[in-house]
């Protein structure tokens, strides 16, 4: 639009209820209620169960429903409650800190992780490079058939590997056929099922907001830098990926974040011999039945997480006001 | 970006795309085998597919799941929208960085804080664990992912439109259902079409939100897997698949034919 | 004062000194943060005039169409219709409709219920909806499109889709913002003149918004001309050319040539001014400036004869050189820098397809112009 007065920007300047008009007691309720029905919905069932983990973890296990003492609540009064409150501390932690294991398991959950993004990264990035640059009418029909397997079952494409990589797998019998190999690699149940499963499982992830960031590029970049006598490879190094350096972060947050604390690809693929804290936590809780531990084990992993995901939080937020 | 499609690229492209379909179709093709191995070819056979249908605990896995995620598909998307709409719309309100934050952080948190932090808060409030605690949990991440996608559509909406509506006399809110909603009714439908299938697809926070006789497909087809595995599994995975194909090819042909039509409009409108 | 130009007409209530304005802005003020969009403005639009506001971007005129159709508050002063204070009224009650720049018009409707939407809002019966439907689409001479959707109308045609829908209800002011600005130079010129058509057939208030000077001097009664938020000028298009009251509103509309000096002698019927260089030219008025004053004499191209000899019974006459000329077909711009260094741009019809007096660069030349030819505006 042509209108480049300054009238149309004062959206961040004027409180909501002047604007366009929206006055009387009518539509303030309507533009309150816009905001507190998501807002409260998210308050009680994303906040709040937040804190309960945490006074979860600050208690003991029992055998009892529920199976955690001591129960905070007015049954033996407010005295009570006070004598309840006292009972909290921080012995899970302590423990958990103590245990090589536990330390084990995150160092490698986050590791792992690492290592996966970095490998999808890798292998997503020429994809995405090679869709942004296909013909105009092909892309369409490239970017469904990424999103495709997508909507399909993450189990279900889980489930499918475990019959490619086991010994007597499809994977091996096509090498032994091959004569490639001579005795059948063990892959699943090791890490390097696990890198496999994470890079296939959240191969999209990475490769939409690539894409998203490369097809936006203008191309006649490339061709005066290589009129200025830029080779391509050094071209792509000093200008494409700079420029594709949003879409690289955003990939590599949805990767890496969720990663850390993934549990079916480390359970249907890894293996017993293989340690992520996604695992550890699920048999906690499922066969040790320890709901305390388990808490502090998920506010530990929330602690190492916070900070990519106030990241990835401020990305999305920047990303946001460009788009405006 | 320029159309000159290097070989490398196509390499990359025809790789990359195997990688990512080799799995499923395997998975396609097992399930039509006729032995009892998922590896071993023996033979063609439908037989999996019949025993698949009489296996009664998988067909109610399946029924709770759909209703599952119908529900929770729908509720997210409303209150999905109402999110994109505070977030968009109202720049400056009480707690907007908060509100902000529990937007985006389902998108990238883990699946098993998510689940048990639920499942607490469940318990905590004294909630007996089935499907409507199932719902709720589902419904709670599922949101997040249709606020991103409206909230997206919303940005690149023309605000003038809205506009011309309130100046022709329409109140704000009659503007909202009679023009607005309209306009951004595709970025609706994909979102609650993520919100079901995220639903449909979702094992971790089921099983820690679900209780007696609200098991989920997910969950029935993870318990059988950890048992061992017959390409009856192949077979429900197959269904899936194909359901969730059929679904996405008709929305793409749907709406590549709906761009031929408008661009042929566009044309014929310019030549007058 | 003396009949300027050669334009008349009769319509003119801004002159009645019992007119009434339909609409007036009283000292309003807009203020965006730190920045002050419109400064203490006062302007008054009357019944049935054809209004332009016209300015430079970030001049303030599309704040100030904005808050008389209801998206914008003013920070003070206040805006009446009709003598009501608008002040706290939501676009939607107002009388007052819009065509927007981008035209806005509903994607998912079909023309026909475009041009619909605003009279199903005040709940007009069905039958008389379609009625007064048919008499707009008569009106834009879109009858065969009726059905189509935005999307497959062509530009010129979307355009009067919006007119047709902004004109439907009925408003006693109609605002439109640059609403020849997306039209090619050709269907822009006849969309000018049928615009003055509509508004002469309805009765209707318009008040345009324009950066386009060609535009508002077609089409409008009166001209407001803004500069930072305030307006410079309000007049009709003759004045505002011939006898406009700042060096911004002269430079602003058309181009001027400007003799700065001071006011030598004056009385009721001539002055002089003498420049810095000694020159001394004779007009008919000095206005308001008295003796002495530093002044600058504003007069247009058109208005000055370029010619090889001192034409004998000329007032006023200057030497040059020609510095530069640009054949424009229909008339001739000549640059001629006087002895004095200064440029001045003249302009000169080619009444004739031969030349009586043929100039060419670097020719000695002389400027010459009637003592009334321009005006005199205060430094």
């Amino acid at each position: 639009m042509a209108n480049d007065d300054v009238s149309r920007i004062d959206a961040t300047l004027v409180p909501p209820a002047e604007r366009l008009g929206l006055v009387g007691l009518g539509a303030a309720i309507v533009s309150r209620l816009v905001i507190i029905v998501p807002y409260i919905w998210l308050l009680f069932f994303f906040l709040v169960p937040f804190a309960i983990v945490f006074k979860i973890s600050l208690s003991q296990t029992a055998i009892a429903i529920p199976p955690y003492t001591p129960t905070l609540d007015f049954s033996d009064g407010f005295a009570g409650f006070i004598g309840a409150l006292k009972e909290l501390s921080f012995d899970n932690y302590v423990w958990l800190t103590q245990d090589p294991l536990y330390f084990y398991a995150y160092v490698s959950s986050v590791s792992i992780a690492a290592i996966s993004t970095v490998l999808t990264l890798l292998v997503g990035y020429p994809i995405a490079y090679g869709m942004a640059r296909a013909p105009a009418s092909l892309r369409p029909t490239l970017l469904m058939l990424v999103i495709l397997p997508f909507w399909t079952s993450f189990l279900i494409r889980v489930y499918a590997w475990i019959g490619i990589l086991k010994p007597e797998g499809l994977l091996n019998q096509f090498l032994l056929s091959v004569g490639v190999i001579s005795e059948p690699l063990i892959i699943l149940n090791t890490y390097a099922a696990i890198f496999i499963g994470i890079v296939y499982s959240y191969l999209p992830f990475m490769i939409l907001p690539l894409y998203a960031s490369l097809e936006k590029m203008d191309y006649s970049l490339i061709e005066a830098a290589k009129d200025l006598g830029c080779p391509p490879t050094a071209a792509f190094w000093k200008i494409t990926f700079p420029l594709s350096l949003p879409g690289v972060i955003a990939g590599c947050l949805l990767v890496f974040i969720p990663a850390v604390g993934e549990f079916v690809i480390p359970d249907l693929l890894g293996g017993s011999q293989t340690l992520m804290i996604g695992k550890t936590l699920w048999n906690e809780f499922f066969a040790n039945r320890d709901w305390p531990v388990s808490s502090a084990v998920a506010v530990i992993l929330l602690l190492i997480l916070i900070v990519p995901i106030v990241f990835f939080q401020q990305a999305q937020a920047r990303a946001q006001e460009q788009g405006r | 970006m320029n159309t000159t499609w290097s070989r490398f690229n196509i390499t990359a492209i025809v790789l990359g795309f195997s990688f990512l379909y080799l799995p499923i179709v395997l998975l396609v093709v097992f399930s039509f085998n006729a032995s009892k191995l998922v590896t071993v070819w023996g033979g063609f056979s439908t037989k999996w597919y019949v025993s698949m249908f009489h296996n009664q605990g998988l067909m109610d896995a399946a029924w709770v799941t759909i209703r599952v995620g119908l529900v929770s598909a729908t509720v997210a998307t409303v209150l999905g929208t109402l999110g994109a709409l505070a977030l968009t719309r109202y720049t400056r309100f009480r707690g907007r960085v908060l509100f902000s934050g529990m937007i985006f952080a389902p998108l990238v948190m883990p699946d098993v804080i998510t689940g048990l932090s639920l499942l607490l808060l469940f318990v905590a409030v004294n909630l007996d664990r089935g499907m409507l605690t199932v719902i709720l949990a589902h419904i709670t991440f599922t949101m997040c992912f249709v606020a991103v996608v409206v909230q997206s559509r919303l940005l690149t909406f023309d605000r003038s439109l809205e506009e011309a509506a309130m100046d022709l006399g329409a109140p704000p809110v009659r503007t909202f259902f009679q023009v607005t909603l309209p306009v951004i009714m595709p970025a609706i439908v994909s979102g609650w079409m993520l919100a079901f299938t995220l639903s449909l697809d979702d094992l971790v926070v089921a099983s820690f939100a679900s209780g007696p006789g609200a098991t989920t497909l997910p969950m029935k087809i993870y318990s059988q897997v950890r048992l061992g595995v017959t390409p009856e599994i192949n077979a429900a995975c197959t269904i899936l698949i194909a359901i969730v194909a059929v679904g996405v090819l008709t929305a793409s042909v749907v709406n590549k034919r709906r761009e031929v039509q408008r661009r042929r409009d566009e044309q014929a409108a310019q030549r007058g | 004062m003396a009949s300027l130009g050669s334009i008349r007409r009769d319509f003119a209530p801004w002159n009645d000194p019992n007119g009434k304005p339909y609409i007036r802005f009283e000292n309003v003020t807009k203020r965006f943060g730190d920045f002050t969009a419109v400064n203490d403005l006062s302007l008054s639009i009357f019944e049935r005039e054809f209004f332009a506001l016209l300015g430079a971007s970030g001049c303030g005129k599309s704040t100030l169409l904005r808050m008389l159709a209801g998206f914008e508050e003013p920070t003070s002063g206040r805006i009446l219709l009709d003598g009501q204070d608008l002040r706290g009224i939501p676009p939607y009650r107002r009388p007052v409709n819009m065509m927007f720049q981008s035209y806005a018009l509903f994607p998912h409707m079909s023309v026909e219920k475009n041009i619909a939407f605003g009279l199903k809002q005040e709940g007009m019966p069905k039958a008389d909806i379609e009625k007064r439907v048919a008499e707009m689409l008569k009106l834009v001479k879109l009858e065969p499109f009726a059905k189509r959707k935005p999307h497959q109308l062509s530009g010129g045609q979307r355009q009067r889709v919006a007119l047709a829908r902004s004109v439907a209800k009925r408003p006693k002011v109609l605002l439109l913002d640059e609403p020849l600005g997306a039209l090619d130079k050709k269907l822009r010129e006849e969309t000018q003149f049928e615009l003055m058509d509509l508004q002469q057939n309805l009765g209707l208030t318009f008040v345009v918004v324009t950066h386009d000077q060609e535009e508002a001097m077609t089409m409008a009664d009166r001209i407001a001309i803004l500069d930072k938020g305030e307006v410079m000028q309000v007049a009709t298009p003759t004045e505002v050319y011939e006898a406009p009251t700042s060096r911004f509103v002269a430079n602003f509309v058309g181009n001027v040539n400007m003799f700065e000096g001071k006011v030598a002698a004056s009385d009721a019927t001539t002055a002089r001014i003498t420049g810095a260089s000694g020159a001394q030219i004779v007009i008919d008025s000095a206005g308001a400036a008295a003796a002495g004053a530093d002044v600058a004499f504003a007069i247009r191209p058109e208005k000055i004869k370029v010619s090889s000899k001192r034409p004998a019974e000329a007032v006023n006459a200057l030497e040059g050189e020609v510095y530069d000329i640009a054949y424009l077909g229909d008339m001739t711009v000549y640059h001629v820098k006087l002895d004095d260094g200064q440029v001045v741009r003249a302009s000169m019809l080619n009444a004739a397809r031969i030349m009586d007096d043929p100039l060419t660069w670097n020719d000695r030349a002389w400027i010459s112009f009637r003592p009334d030819a321009g005006i005199v505006l205060a430094r």
